[in-house]
């Protein structure tokens, strides 16, 4: 235990910050991840892949003397097609069947993303470069790199202009009113196959995005798809399914939640603490759940 | 039909049976070749180190086999390595340590890539009484469990940056300083911490920030915030490639000022090529770098090796292909002087190796661990925007002067 951040209040305004920009790109991917589990009912363990797969199509193009931001850009629009193309190999096989085999075959594609994209890129950790220097805040005693400033706004950006297309659009109202009811959507002439295929190619855009942004803020490699999974499957669990606003919120309370944890517990237990999170959150709505059954009857 | 499949069974049974025994009996020492095994990552998380690794092997393999191989009992032989992948998975390489030592037949093995996978490798190759000359595991443990058939022409973890708390205080008039430090939870990390710890002991230091890194995390900014916070002496980083850029990554950009920064794998997270500039002055820990001045017959001198090495495989070798290289004059030079293959012989050869290689000198202590060779420092230093690692310590070794304190970032341009 640790209490050096209460004695200094600079530490705090460091670690609130740190913790919602870091928060705001996670609520990124987990709304892919809401999406999809509201109108397919298929939790993706490819989730980080994907992700970790945005991330290098940036890298690729930071190669190649193209600035990385420029990712995403590129990177959804790619992103979209292999989502699309997924869809169609893998997951229409296993769309209406129960969600363990959804999570199976979803596991066997991280696997086989995971090994290719070790294959093709390398096992080696890789970083790209936006150059975006650094802001100061309060006399230097807090620093925010422009990066993530940068990534938090491109994340708010697309979340929003996805809520209105959502709204708005003809695609959008057919994902919503499949989410509601496919067997009903279906009847009244929404083409569901393409609403699914639509649905899991924005999710692998919205990867993506995020990937390309974490390319120029934090770092990449082959294997630490995982992780992302795991916090964007806690924060749709906090926050429910197709809720845009719950899912930024709980985004951002888990960054900071993240953050926290290391100043105080320490650094070794900051992914244990998100872990203990999850656990204490799924008993909770157990037990919420189960309060609820009892004052039905 | 069922006949006829229990047939069949039976039938190619019986010829891998045959096979197999047939290979053990020959497999040691075939024909002129003396048959040496390794499990290596060829794919996976180690991938990259470990094709560098047997990148060292090979090269080791061919110079020697040119050069006359190795002469045992008045004839020449020459080398020849069975390698496996083990996928970077530790339960695979003890699988295929067996493999290797059952059904290949092999009596000699070299090591893997990674402390890990030494680790797991180990009591296989101790069980089945197999000398094994290992060119990768640093970690400390694995000199502390009293194997009679593990040598490391490495040295040990804990002494990778002991060097830098030594040259802390030294810069600081002798008086002890504060230390920041942050490792990965992982057997070769904790072992450099262990190091740290000792060297804190003895010259009175005190450790204000010990923070560990999980093996997933990609983000340190909270670890940054505090040493910006309580201004250490020296920051001292270990977690892989991956701590080495995420923290050169982060300590630029939240502009963080340390007198001194010391990390391991700089060289083979490319760091001054991924970060350029931004790494300047990062101290690193290194088993080996190319301007020692050590000599052998083989590959002459380590600018020599740098040379033939880039010719051979097209990039700079790191210096986990010089210590892999290393590993085979070792084996070499112990089976000339056990002038037989009797693996006992060949073990008791090993242990009183005593002989400088282009890597360094070689003498194994009693654990296995190589003793004569100490560790090296090197700082990244930049001319415009084309950075070099330059050797700082020890003093006998210096091409350049140790840069100290580090400028602040409000100075650098």
């Amino acid at each position: 235990m640790d209490f050096l951040i209460f004695k200094a209040p600079m530490l705090m305004v460091q670690a609130s910050l740190d913790g919602i920009l870091l928060g705001i790109l996670f609520a990124l991917i987990a709304y892919g991840m809401a999406l999809q589990w509201g109108v397919m009912n298929i939790i993706n363990i490819a989730q980080g892949d994907l992700v970790i797969l945005g991330g290098y199509i940036a890298y690729t193009m930071y190669l190649a003397g193209i600035h990385p931001a420029w990712g995403v850009i590129v990177s959804p629009i790619i992103m979209y097609f292999v989502g699309w193309a997924l869809y169609k190999l893998v997951i229409n096989k296993v769309v209406d069947r129960d969600l363990f085999i959804s999570i199976l075959a979803t596991f066997g594609i991280a696997i086989v993303f995971q090994q290719l994209m070790n294959f093709i890129f390398g096992a080696d950790v890789v970083v790209a470069q936006s150059e975006y220097g650094t802001t100061m805040l309060f006399d230097n005693s807090v620093t925010l790199p422009n990066s993530k400033i940068f990534s938090a706004f491109i994340s708010v950006l697309y979340a929003i202009g996805l809520v209105i297309y959502m709204k708005k659009s003809r695609l959008g109202r057919a994902i919503r009113a499949t989410a509601q009811n496919a067997r009903a959507a279906k009847i009244l002439g929404v083409d569901t196959e393409k609403v699914y295929a639509a649905t899991f190619g924005i999710n692998a855009a919205l990867c993506g995005i995020a990937g390309a942004l974490i390319s120029i803020t934090l770092t990449l490699h082959p294997y630490v798809g995982l992780p992302y999974t795991v916090r964007s499957f806690m924060i749709v669990i906090v926050a429910g399914l197709g809720n845009l606003p719950a899912v930024a919120v709980s985004g951002m309370g888990l960054g900071l939640f993240e953050e926290f944890a290391d100043y105080i517990l320490g650094t070794e237990f900051r992914i244990g603490a998100v872990f203990m999170l999850l656990v204490f959150i799924l008993v909770y709505r157990r037990f919420k759940l189960s309060k609820k059954r009892e004052y039905l009857k | 039909m069922n006949k006829l499949v229990k047939l069949f069974t039976i039938f190619i049974s019986a010829i891998t049976l045959t096979i197999a025994s047939i290979s053990s009996s020959f497999a040691k020492v075939e024909g002129e070749y003396i048959v040496l095994g390794s499990a290596i990552s060829l794919t996976g998380k180690y991938s990259s180190n470990g094709v560098h690794t047997q990148n060292g092997y090979n090269m080791a393999v061919e110079r020697i086999n040119k050069m006359g191989g190795v002469k045992v009992g008045g004839k020449s032989y020459k080398f020849e390595i069975i390698y496996y992948d083990d996928e970077s998975n530790p339960k695979r390489a003890a699988q295929l340590a067996e493999r290797l030592i059952k059904q290949d037949g092999v009596h000699y093995m070299l090591g893997p890539y990674s402390s890990g996978l030494t680790k797991a490798i180990a009591p296989v190759t101790e069980k089945y009484k197999i000398p094994m000359v290992e060119a990768n595991g640093a970690s400390r443990s694995l000199f502390t469990k009293g194997y009679k058939y593990l040598f490391a022409v490495l040295s040990p973890a804990n002494q990778y940056l002991e060097v830098a708390i030594d040259l802390a205080v030294e810069k600081n008039g002798g008086k002890p300083v504060k230390i920041a430090q942050a490792f990965e939870q992982d057997a070769f990390s904790q072992d450099v911490r262990l190091g740290i710890l000792d060297a804190a002991k003895r010259t009175g230091s005190k450790i204000i920030i010990d923070d560990k890194l999980p093996k997933e995390l990609n983000d340190m900014a909270a670890t940054l915030a505090k040493v910006k916070a309580t201004k250490p002496d020296v920051l001292v980083v270990s977690g892989h490639t991956k701590g080495a850029l995420t923290a050169i990554r982060q300590i630029s950009e939240m502009k963080v000022d340390v007198p001194m920064l010391a990390m391991t794998h700089c060289d083979a997270a490319k760091l001054s090529k991924q970060h350029g500039k931004k790494s300047e002055y990062a101290l690193c820990a290194s088993q080996w770098h190319k301007n020692l001045s050590y000599k052998d017959k083989f590959f002459g001198s380590g600018k020599k090796y740098d040379k033939d090495f880039k010719k051979e495989f097209g990039y700079a070798p790191p210096y986990q292909s010089a210590e892999s290289s290393a590993a085979l004059l070792v084996f070499k030079d112990a089976f000339e002087r056990a002038d037989s293959f009797d693996r006992d012989k060949v073990r008791d050869a090993l242990k009183t190796t005593e002989m400088q290689t282009f890597y360094g000198n070689i003498k194994f202590g009693p654990g296995g661990q190589n003793v004569a060779k100490p560790m090296i420092l090197f700082q990244v230093r930049c001319k415009g925007d084309s950075c070099e690692n330059k050797v700082v310590a020890p003093t006998k070794w210096a091409s350049d002067k140790f840069y100290h304190p580090i400028p602040k970032w409000s100075e650098r341009s």
